[in-house]
């Protein structure tokens, strides 16, 4: 495992040394794939744009957009995250200890992050893809616009969960202090606990059951042009 | 809400302005407050590199007040203040001069006299705050010109709060650089945009509140200023901002015993406290704490939205 100290070391050098070892990897060579990133002590953007099955750990809190773009690395930290965990990250695996700050996994298009304390506002805002697990609870505006992809809640929700969102599955646990614009509870049917179990198998999940949950989904009733609702729009 | 753009790229507003604050529990840390502070201060540098300041709670003597003024013209302007001032009172008074800053030590009874007088006969002095305790230095300039001009890395006090400023809504100048000085002892920083100054810029001035600038958060700081003259506490005051104020802010605000943070219902604007025996200290980034003493063992967290967290001591 190689080891890189930004206590010792700029950012910039952090990120262009992993994504010439992601490069050596595409390209079949031998790199370093094991990375343990030392003092981020609240760094922004550390380890974004990673696009190669590296796998590297963070040993600290890290500051905004950590882990953004990911495709195919694995991205631990050991400790909380900024705003913008892992935004647009497009595959692989980012996963925090603590907690995550605003709009973790926004816009992400795939991939699975797994937030074990809680994630704060808009949490999977415009998620399009991605599959997001919190541990914890999930604040005000989460899954907003979100369009493809599950949000797992095991803690509550805060207000307007899902708000005008499209075709994203959200299954929380435990309350939801409120539904946004045409988000509503959705019967848990088999395919749904299926997925469901599969997610929470991915993120080491062993001791919840699915058919606990409850899934909420959008009513489709904003986003279908209806010329009846006219006045709505 | 339908027709929303499928482009939609998440966030919203990010990055404007830095604010930090230290409230210190343990009296031993007092010595340490200006370096602290300075430091925090100059890791949010990025943030906004417009202007700054710091609003520093030091030492207090009884029955003495002391009034922060600044002026582009020091030399001239605090050598006729000195000069003209002190027959005016009949008495003595101190005058301790820091670059484009001076504080007047004055009897806490003169106060509003020696305000008056340098409103009305000393129009080139800004009055910057004035307290039992509160001293403010700003200026335009990135936070680490503006810590070494003051010295404010070797400032002690209870606690401070401090802001570097990337202008939005008022031009770079002193005046539009925070913190905020409405009431005696009270001060503001704000990292956001409101949207409703204006209009209640208006009706304080309606009631008899005088504004320096055109700028939003003076507004803020006046409006929680008018509610404690009413005699409420900060706390309430600050309840009361969640139904009054519409737009973005994260506020840190300080009084001569007390510290508070708000947030709007939306909570944009990114906020993290952290809490030892020792100091309750806010920063706009977890970055901006790091150099605490015991970080690692303290409690680190995101303030809610719309809900108010104040302490005294």
């Amino acid at each position: 495992m190689a080891t890189f100290d930004l206590a010792a070391c700029p950012l910039r050098e952090l990120n262009a040394e992993l994504h010439r070892q992601a490069a050596i990897v595409r390209e079949g060579g031998a790199a370093e794939q094991q990375w343990e990133i030392l003092n981020p002590r609240g760094s922004h953007a550390v380890a974004v744009g990673v696009d190669a099955p590296l796998e590297i750990t963070v040993r600290g809190n890290v500051g905004y957009y950590c882990g953004g773009m990911n495709q195919s690395g694995t991205i631990r930290i050991e400790g909380s995250a900024g705003p913008g965990l892992g935004e647009n990250m497009m595959s692989g695996t980012i996963s925090v200890s603590g907690n995550a700050s605003q709009y973790a996994g926004a816009t992400g298009r795939g991939g699975l992050l797994v937030i074990n304390g809680n994630a704060s506002s808009r949490c999977g805002i415009s998620m399009k893809g991605i599959d997001i697990l919190v541990r914890g609870n999930v604040g005000h505006m989460s899954a907003f616009l979100a369009q493809a992809g599950n949000l797992v809640v095991l803690g509550d929700a805060g207000d307007s969960l899902g708000d005008s969102i499209y075709e994203a599955r959200v299954f929380v646990l435990g309350q939801v202090k409120s539904l946004g614009a045409d988000c509503i509870k959705k019967e848990m049917r088999k395919e749904h606990i299926e997925l469901l179990e599969s997610l929470l198998t991915r993120a080491g999940i062993s001791d919840m059951k699915a058919s606990d949950f409850t899934r909420y989904g959008s009513a489709r009733e904003l986003y279908h042009f209806d010329v009846d609702r006219f006045d709505a729009y | 809400m339908a027709g929303h753009s499928r482009f939609f790229s998440g966030s919203g507003a990010r990055n404007v302005c830095g604010i930090v604050g230290l409230f210190l529990k343990n009296p031993s840390l007092r010595p340490e407050l200006g370096a602290r502070l300075s430091e925090m201060l100059i890791t949010m540098s990025d943030r906004g590199p417009d202007s700054a300041g710091i609003a520093i709670y030091g030492q207090s003597d009884s029955g003495k007040s002391k009034v922060t003024v600044q002026s582009a013209n020091p030399a001239d302007d605090f050598s006729a203040l000195s000069n003209q001032l002190g027959p005016q009172l009949g008495k003595e008074f101190q005058i301790d001069i820091n670059d484009t800053h001076a504080v007047l030590s004055v009897e806490s009874s003169d106060v509003q006299f020696v305000k008056q007088a340098i409103q009305e006969q000393f129009s080139t002095l800004r009055i910057m705050s004035s307290g039992e305790a509160v001293e403010i230095y700003k200026e335009v300039g990135p936070p680490a010109e503006v810590v070494h001009r003051f010295g404010l890395n070797q400032m002690s006090g209870s606690h401070g709060i401090g802001h570097t400023r990337m202008a939005t809504e008022s031009a770079v100048t002193t005046l539009g650089a925070h913190p905020f000085s409405t009431g005696p002892d009270q001060c503001l920083v704000h990292n956001g945009s409101l949207s409703n100054h204006n209009n209640l810029r208006r009706q304080l001035r309606r009631a008899g509140i005088h504004f320096e600038t055109e700028n939003d958060t003076e507004v803020a700081a006046a409006y929680l200023s008018s509610r404690i003259d009413c005699g409420v506490s900060l706390g309430d005051a600050l309840e009361s901002a969640l139904e009054d104020l519409d737009g973005f802010y994260t506020f840190v605000v300080s009084t001569r015993n007390g510290f508070g943070v708000l947030r709007d219902p939306i909570a944009c604007k990114p906020a993290v406290l952290a809490e030892t025996d020792d100091y309750v200290a806010f920063g706009s980034e977890y970055r901006a704490l790091v150099a605490l003493p015991n970080i690692k063992q303290a409690t680190v967290w995101e303030p809610e939205p719309a809900i108010v967290y104040f302490w005294e001591h």
